[in-house]
């Protein structure tokens, strides 16, 4: 099985530019960035995935002990970079994937050369001296509302959905399919992001580092935009004009642009 | 046909008209309808802001409208997990889509407690696009959630269930193929300059068979038995009267190898092990192999069995019939019959058990049977052993679920002459 086919790679924009590499979060898939990647496509190419398990990658090549940790999402990143033999590429990853990016860039130094950390949290759950925003029972609250919606998918149509990836016209079929993801898969998914403590690996973050922030967000408080910020020696921190954990479609021009203009200084 | 009630007239006297009620109806204002909805029911700014929210809503929460107007957002009214689920899930749809219903989530009342709610948003947008704020449509699902905490109850029960069950089985699966490898020999015997060569195919790994082969030395390297049969019936019972069978045809022959006096011994056992209202029986073919120069004589007796089959070195193919041979184990004096063949460099015999021969096949299942078998023999004949049980195996696996029975196979041959056959050795 091919990479390409097994996480759904997508390429587009100028072939001559910059490579830059979305990460979904959790909760959706690719679509997360649709709003972004007009822009960003103009200047740079744009490589899109889904994890294994999520949006329309093979979801029978999902393994829960892969996709327990966090390492398992940043093999995914590495196995995209890999495949399209990227070198010094930008990496944006959103939410978790802000962390399974970091790990992807320790693991893959030559590939991933700078990063931008949209909306990242490296522990969501408050300890003492730590202010993560959440508790464990509110994570299991997060597992209960994920059992009661099983938002677009359904046992019976999902082998059509995710066996016809060239046919999305079949997805079309369910209301809310775009993010469509197996309850199971979705709450191993849930698990790994809100009960990873990545926090020891920030200090290792050496490259280039963009952190985006919201104004408002329910999910990574400010407070955790500045633990990141001076966990991470040298990165830059922006907050931007919106609300919500999800900018790139809160404020997606806002978005755009704070990623073009990091990048643009990458090379200056 | 009676006219209304009433009439386009006015009012009637002391009656209301239907069209008077109608008019009253009508004269519930938008306003009442909105705030006294049997719903939830709110407008937020994009950045979740509430712009306005309806009575219903208000009095379920126990919140003044001035506490959440242009003050809370709208996951500001929810739990926190809820308020998790709202930013990963709910957010990024309803911007994407623009519409979005259905949702369970929990709201947070101003006394603490949790109301089970569905959620249904739909985006209002500009003239040109843009969006404008969300509308929100909020049902209480109380009733609702606890049956479906009920159906998901139940279900996880069914998924332990089922995870138990596939557990069992493959636990069966195992120690049944371990059962069913004891009832056949773990390799054949070496033989210097014989060739042998042995299959079992099993129908179903949850079901043990009752076929059985073995090949075992008698003294040194000159003489040999061997038997192969099929017990009657499937399953625990089946492999019990196998091991009964095999052990007793094996002790048999190491005391006395003759065949005709080996099944009249199984006969026996068999008779005095199962008595009474439950006969257990079996087919059986046994024999004796004697090296002569350089032949093999074989003597071979059969109880019931279907007749051995010999693929000769010049390409002709012939049963070993053996008519009067009575099962085993059903009558006491059954009769045996005892056949002679001598198998020179480049025969083969071949015994088998009736899953073979009583395979369906085609679009209208008939039976495979003895003149296909033969017809198949002699499209291989000459061949050495291991040509005729990898053909016979590749065959059987081609009958696919015609095929529902049990099948052993047991080959014994000379290799042909260098000069001659060399293809056998391939």
């Amino acid at each position: 099985m091919s990479i390409h086919r097994r996480n759904n790679i997508r390429v587009t924009g100028r072939s001559s530019g910059r490579t830059i590499v979305l990460a979904h979060g959790f909760g959706c898939d690719q679509n997360m960035w649709r709003l972004v990647e007009p822009a960003l496509a103009k200047d740079f190419r744009v490589v899109l995935f889904d994890y294994v398990g999520a949006g329309r990658s093979d979801v029978s090549a999902w393994r829960e002990e892969r996709y327990s940790s966090l390492d398992g999402y940043a093999r995914d990143v590495v196995e995209v970079c890999e495949e399209l033999d990227l070198r010094d590429a930008v990496l944006v990853g959103h939410s978790v994937s802000a962390m399974a990016g970091v790990l992807a860039g320790a693991a893959a130094p030559e590939r991933i050369g700078s990063l931008v950390m949209v909306c990242p949290s490296p522990y969501y759950i408050d300890e003492d001296g730590y202010r993560g925003g959440f508790s464990a029972e509110d994570i299991d609250e997060l597992l209960e509302s994920l059992e009661s919606n099983y938002l677009g998918w359904s046992a019976t149509m999902a082998p059509v959905i995710m066996g016809n990836p060239d046919r999305p016209e079949l997805g079309e079929e369910l209301t809310n399919s775009f993010c469509a993801t197996d309850p199971d898969i979705a709450r191993v998914f849930a698990r790994t992001t809100f009960l990873s403590d990545s926090r020891k690996d920030l200090a290792g973050v050496t490259v280039p580092t963009l952190i985006l922030e919201c104004e408002q967000d329910a999910i990574a408080p400010p407070e955790v935009g500045a633990y990141v910020h001076s966990a991470i020696p040298g990165s830059e921190l922006v907050t931007l004009a919106a609300t919500g954990h999800c900018p790139q479609l809160s404020a997606p021009e806002a978005t755009a642009s704070a990623i073009s203009a990091f990048v643009a200084d990458l090379d200056r | 046909m009676s006219p209304p009630t009433g009439g386009s007239d006015g009012p009637g006297r002391g009656v209301p008209s239907t069209r008077a009620a109608f008019s009253a109806l009508l004269e519930d204002s938008a306003e009442d309808l909105y705030e006294s909805a049997p719903c939830g029911y709110l407008s937020t700014l994009m950045d979740g802001t509430v712009a306005k929210v309806n009575a219903t809503l208000l009095n379920w929460l126990g919140l003044s409208r001035d506490e959440v107007v242009g003050r809370m957002r709208f996951s500001d009214l929810l739990t926190v997990g809820g308020r998790l689920y709202h930013e990963t899930h709910f957010a990024p749809l309803l911007r994407m889509q623009g519409h979005l219903g259905g949702i369970a989530l929990e709201m947070r009342t101003a006394q603490g407690s949790r109301l089970p709610v569905l959620i249904t948003s739909t985006v209002k947008k500009t003239d040109d696009g843009e969006p404008l704020l969300i509308r929100t449509t909020v049902f209480d699902a109380t009733d609702r959630r606890a049956y479906e905490q009920e159906l998901l109850r139940a279900r996880r029960a069914a998924d332990e269930a089922r995870k138990q069950a596939e557990a069992d089985r493959e636990r069966l699966r195992e120690a049944l193929a371990v059962l069913q490898q004891s009832l056949l020999p773990a390799t054949l015997p070496d033989i210097p300059g014989v060739e042998t060569a042995g299959h079992y195919h099993t129908a179903s790994p949850f079901q043990l068979g009752g076929d059985f082969y073995d090949l075992f030395p008698l003294d040194g390297d000159d003489r040999f038995a061997f038997f192969l049969g099929d017990v009657c019936g499937k399953g625990p019972q089946a492999a019990a009267l196998t091991s009964l069978t095999r052990y007793t045809l094996r002790a048999a022959a190491l005391h006395d190898p003759d065949p005709v006096t080996n099944l009249r011994d199984l006969n026996t056992a068999l008779l005095d092990r199962y008595t009474g209202d439950d006969p257990r029986y079996c087919t059986a073919v046994a024999g004796v192999l004697e090296r002569a120069g350089d032949t093999l004589n074989v003597r071979l007796a059969s109880g019931g069995h279907p007749p051995a089959l010999v693929l000769r070195g010049d390409g002709g193919v012939e049963y070993l019939s053996t008519p009067g041979g009575m099962l085993v184990g059903a009558l006491p004096g059954a009769q045996f019959v005892q056949v002679r063949v001598t198998l020179r460099p480049g025969d083969t015999l071949l015994l088998y058990t009736d899953g073979l021969t009583e395979a369906r096949i085609g679009p209208h299942r008939e039976l495979y049977g003895y003149e296909a078998l033969a017809s198949f023999a002699a499209s291989l004949a000459p061949s050495g052993p291991h040509r005729v049980i990898d053909a016979l195996t590749e065959l059987l696996s081609g009958f696919g679920d015609g095929l529902d029975d049990d099948t052993a196979l047991l080959a014994v041959g000379l290799p042909a002459r260098t000069d001659t056959g060399s293809r056998d050795r391939a």
